[in-house]
């Protein structure tokens, strides 16, 4: 059974939108309609023991009245319902103070294409998925070891209309496969993600999995301490992941980011360029913001030097700028972020640092980090899954998990070889476009039981 | 209503060919406010209506939701989650198994005093920017936030075997934060906890309980005096952990461990496994004498986000011993993974964001049993320690053995006497080692069941609130520190 298509819905979400925006009785209105089905087929033990679908449609409206704002929600598509959220939207705004910061609703914008819906992603049933996984059960089956892992696919599409004539549209489609592969004291994993699910390969990304899980058996301790350390495109991801907020002018004019009096300095090493850029082929998501404002390629670290931050409108106004198209939704207290994240890469191949390294650690994954010191950006979380030793240029061996406790600036500034750019899926953050990288000095504090 | 979904999707998923079927139709209602200097942030109101099928065909798991609560709509779903079901079937090793349970015909409501959801938005606004005044009013204070959130959750559980439960849960839940930037430093202080504040399964009555407004000027002065304070030395210390910081390690170093499908490798891929692996029952040391741990999701209990009349498999609430005077006694399990420690009932653990997603087991409210301690003696018979008082980072691994720990500030504890304040508190160390060091524990009057409402776990992802009941405790000879080690 297909998924169902999306694209049959686009008028029935623009005849809600419309709806709503003829019985809404405020000064301005914003309607915000989407439609998502997504499914998820989840492995375990060499088994299916969970395989879920979901088919949602979310109504979300926001009212100004006299200077105020709200923003109301449901999922009931009833006259009676959507007369409901709208009033809603209304009488919660009328209840709150005046908001000096708010602007008048964009009017009409032109928006450039992004292609990221694929009718063969969409159409991906559970009995595709089922076979896939039954052919990763069975390889791990045959190597005597354990697979766990999903494969997800899904579509959604989202209206944004206002009362001062704003419309966009966006479709998009996603597919995801995750596997770990186990053995008795050690694991692999690997994780690929992509609005086209032919660009997935779920046999080859347990084959990798598997290939680290049997190449890190009888895993053994060493001390922690400061390592060179390289780290799967995966791993920086989830590092640097940390790092997006702080680039938000709101997060600098409260004075919670990093970048507080390091704009303009030269922080990182030459070797590191950082754009926000929706546009790139690699990334994913719509080419407008959470008010309907597009998004604009913004060059946010120039070789090391932080030379610019991302604007909501109102952001911008605040801090006498023009805004980038990276709000959020409003009404809301973060202003923006850079959601789009695409590093400069180099041209090192993971072979080649490992090479090149006397004495060094080699990570597959990081788990759990969470941020220690907001200023100095020193983050602390475990390795897993595949943490390797180097000795003399070569993978000595498994060795048990890493803690670490690391400054992001200090290790974007320790960079001594950058892997090309691709596009990597973690846990901890977005997908963004990023090299692997071989770091100096990086710095695990202590060393779990396995 | 909810019962003829439920009746036609159950009706339907039989006729297509499941052998069991369960279905949960939720109506949640929620409310978000947030404050930041001076003004209002989030201002949210939203409903969500809709209802999830769970089956068993073909001896394998599938589930469908939607929100479609037409006659159509409905049947197509329960259609989907058996044609899942059977596509799951490919993969099958051996059939899904259930152990026992009777068929209940119930409802329910958790009581409270005040719905919030009838207090004017503007009452709650204008307590929000009382504080954020109060915080404001103390130089230093760069930044001042506070936040409310409340859920009613209106859901009816019915099964082919012929349970119909209705359940009326009513949360509440708030926040305040002083955050202060000078030099190089960010520092943080909230009340009554971080990450949100306080949350319990209760009514507007336990917003005004917190006195958020008489808290403000005190955190902002913490949060402004960090700046100066010591900070907090490396090695091996006696540390007292406050409360709420202590219902954090007992979630992240108790309650995930001893997830039963963790434990079995079901989450394997994703929240990790556990290093409580099945010949440890009943025969592993997990803490001292003293340490004595429950899953408790009744009422009597106290009204935790983990207290509940059924869970979302229809089994009543429980209390199971986790943790008796130190031995390591009991999981959390479900239907499906009870057989597996041999156990010939569930745990009545599961539970799901959402009727959007499937149940899975999820902490209830876990709590460290009160000891004998009264606070200020507790202090007076320590000689050196650190008290560390609300969380501000936390990790661990995948099995949960090691964890690192960072708070907002800390004390320093010197022959009987609270001392000097400290900066950038830390801890770190192996789960069993640091329960085992555990050498005192504060009576009933010091324990506070605290609401964890941002649990992860789970693909798709799902965020669950649990509880945690606990009281300031103190350990021996931890590792403090190593989070700012150079």
């Amino acid at each position: 059974m297909p998924n169902k298509n999306p694209k049959s819905t686009q008028a029935e979400l623009e005849r809600i939108a419309e709806k709503i925006l003829k019985l809404s009785e405020a000064d301005e209105t914003e309607v915000d309609v989407s439609s998502t089905t997504d499914a998820l087929t989840r492995f375990a033990n060499n088994t299916i023991h969970q395989n879920v679908a979901e088919h949602t449609l979310g109504i979300s409206v926001r009212a100004v009245v006299d200077g105020r704002t709200a923003r109301a929600g449901t999922n009931k598509t009833d006259d009676e319902s959507l007369r409901r959220v709208a009033a809603s939207a209304v009488s919660l705004a009328r209840n709150e103070p005046e908001n000096p910061d708010l602007l008048p609703m964009l009017k009409s914008q032109k928006y450039q294409k992004v292609a990221r819906f694929f009718a063969s992603t969409a159409g991906t049933t559970p009995e595709d998925r089922a076979r896939a996984v039954t052919r990763v059960c069975k390889m791990a089956d045959k190597k005597k070891q354990t697979a766990a892992g999903i494969f997800a696919s899904g579509s959604s599409q989202s209206v944004m209309a206002n009362s001062r004539g704003l419309f966009a549209h966006y479709e998009q489609t996603r597919a995801e496969f995750s596997v770990t592969i186990l053995e008795a004291n050690s694991s692999g994993w690997a994780k690929s993600n992509s609005p086209d699910v032919h660009k997935i390969d779920p046999e080859a990304l347990a084959e990798k999995a598997s290939d680290t899980a049997a190449g890190s058996r009888q895993p053994r301790e060493i001390s922690a301490g400061r390592y060179t350390t390289i780290l799967s495109p995966s791993a920086v991801l989830d590092l640097v992941g940390f790092l997006f907020y702080d680039f938000a002018g709101t997060a600098v004019l409260d004075k919670r980011s990093c970048l507080t009096g390091r704009m303009g300095k030269k922080v990182f090493g030459e070797n590191i360029t950082i754009w926000d850029d929706v546009y790139h082929p690699l990334q994913s998501g719509p080419a407008y913001d959470g008010e309907g404002l597009p998004r604009q390629k913004v060059l946010l670290v120039d070789r090391g030097v932080p030379k610019n931050l991302v604007y909501s409108r109102a952001t911008a106004k605040k801090m006498k700028t023009k805004p980038t198209g990276h709000g959020f939704s409003l009404p809301n207290e973060y202003g923006e972020a850079p959601m789009n994240l695409v590093f400069a890469g180099g041209d090192k191949s993971i072979d080649e640092m490992v090479r090149t390294t006397d004495r060094g650690i080699l990570v597959t994954r990081l788990w759990y980090i969470r941020e220690v010191d907001p200023y100095e950006k020193i983050l602390t979380g475990m390795t897993r899954d595949g943490t390797f030793l180097i000795e003399d240029g070569r993978i000595a061996g498994g060795i048990r998990n890493f803690r670490f406790n690391q400054s992001a600036i200090e290790m974007l500034a320790n960079v001594e070889m950058l892997g090309p750019a691709v596009r990597a899926a973690g846990e901890e953050s977005f997908e963004m476009v990023v090299p692997a990288m071989k770091i100096r000095d990086f710095h695990f504090s202590e060393v779990t039981k396995f | 209503m909810m019962q003829d979904w439920a009746n036609l999707a159950i009706e339907t998923a039989t006729r297509r060919g499941a052998s069991y079927a369960d279905v949960r139709v939720m109506d949640i209602r929620h409310r978000e406010i947030s404050t930041k200097n001076g003004e209002v942030g989030t201002l949210l109101e939203s409903e969500s209506l809709g209802i999830g099928i769970r089956v068993i065909a073909s001896g394998a798991w599938g589930f469908s939701s939607t929100d479609r609560l037409t006659r159509e709509g409905v049947q197509e779903c329960a259609a989907e989650a058996v044609a899942i079901a059977k596509a799951s079937a490919l993969a099958k090793r051996e059939n899904v198994a259930l152990v026992p349970e009777q068929t209940h015909v119930d409802t329910w409501q958790n009581p409270f005093l005040k719905d919030p959801f009838r207090i004017p938005v503007e009452r709650q606004i204008d307590l929000l920017l009382a504080a954020d005044k109060e915080m404001r009013r103390v130089k230093g204070v760069t930044v001042a936030e506070g936040s409310m959130s409340f859920r009613r959750i209106d859901q009816l559980f019915a099964s082919s075997a012929g349970s119909s439960i209705h359940q009326i849960k009513m949360q509440s839940g708030a926040g305040i934060v002083a955050t202060s930037f000078a030099g190089s430093e960010i520092q943080k202080r909230s009340y009554p906890n971080s990450f949100g504040g306080q949350h319990m399964l209760a009514g507007y009555e336990l917003i005004e309980s917190l006195d958020l407004v008489g808290n403000a000027p005190r955190i902002a002065e913490e949060c402004v005096a960090l700046h100066s304070a010591a900070q907090c030395p490396e090695g091996q210390k006696t540390i007292i952990l406050g409360s709420s910081q202590l219902g954090l390690q007992i979630h992240e170093s108790i309650g995930h461990p001893i997830e039963l499908d963790r434990v079995l490798g079901m989450e394997a891929n994703f929240a990790g496994m556990s290093f409580l692996t099945t010949e440890k029952l009943r025969h592993l040391k997990y803490g001292s004498d003293i340490v004595n741990v429950v899953a408790d999701a009744r009422l009597e209990h106290g009204p935790g986000l983990g207290t509940f009349a059924y869970d979302d498999e229809g089994v009543p609430a429980q209390c199971t011993p986790i943790i008796t005077n130190g031995l390591f006694t009991g999981y959390l399990s479900s239907r499906e993974t009870a057989a597996s420690i041999g156990e010939k009932r569930s745990g009545g653990t599961m539970r799901c964001e959402s009727w959007n997603r499937l149940p899975m087991i999820r902490m209830t409210n876990i709590s460290i049993n009160p000891g004998t301690w009264k606070y200020d003696d507790l202090i007076a018979d320590t000689d050196d320690a650190i008290l560390m008082e609300t969380n501000r980072s936390w990790s661990i691994d995948d099995k949960r053995y090691h964890f690192q720990f960072s708070t907002e500030i800390g004390w320093e504890i010197k022959g009987g006497k609270k001392g000097r304040m400290i900066k950038h508190p830390s801890y770190s160390g192996i789960t069993t080692e640091f329960w085992n060091s555990c050498d005192a524990i504060c009576s009933r009057d010091y324990w506070t069941l605290w609401g964890t409402p941002n649990c992860g776990k789970g693909q798709p992802q799902q965020v669950m609130g649990t509880g945690h009941g606990a009281a300031p405790a103190r350990f021996r000879n931890v590792k403090v520190g190593i989070a700012f080690a150079k």
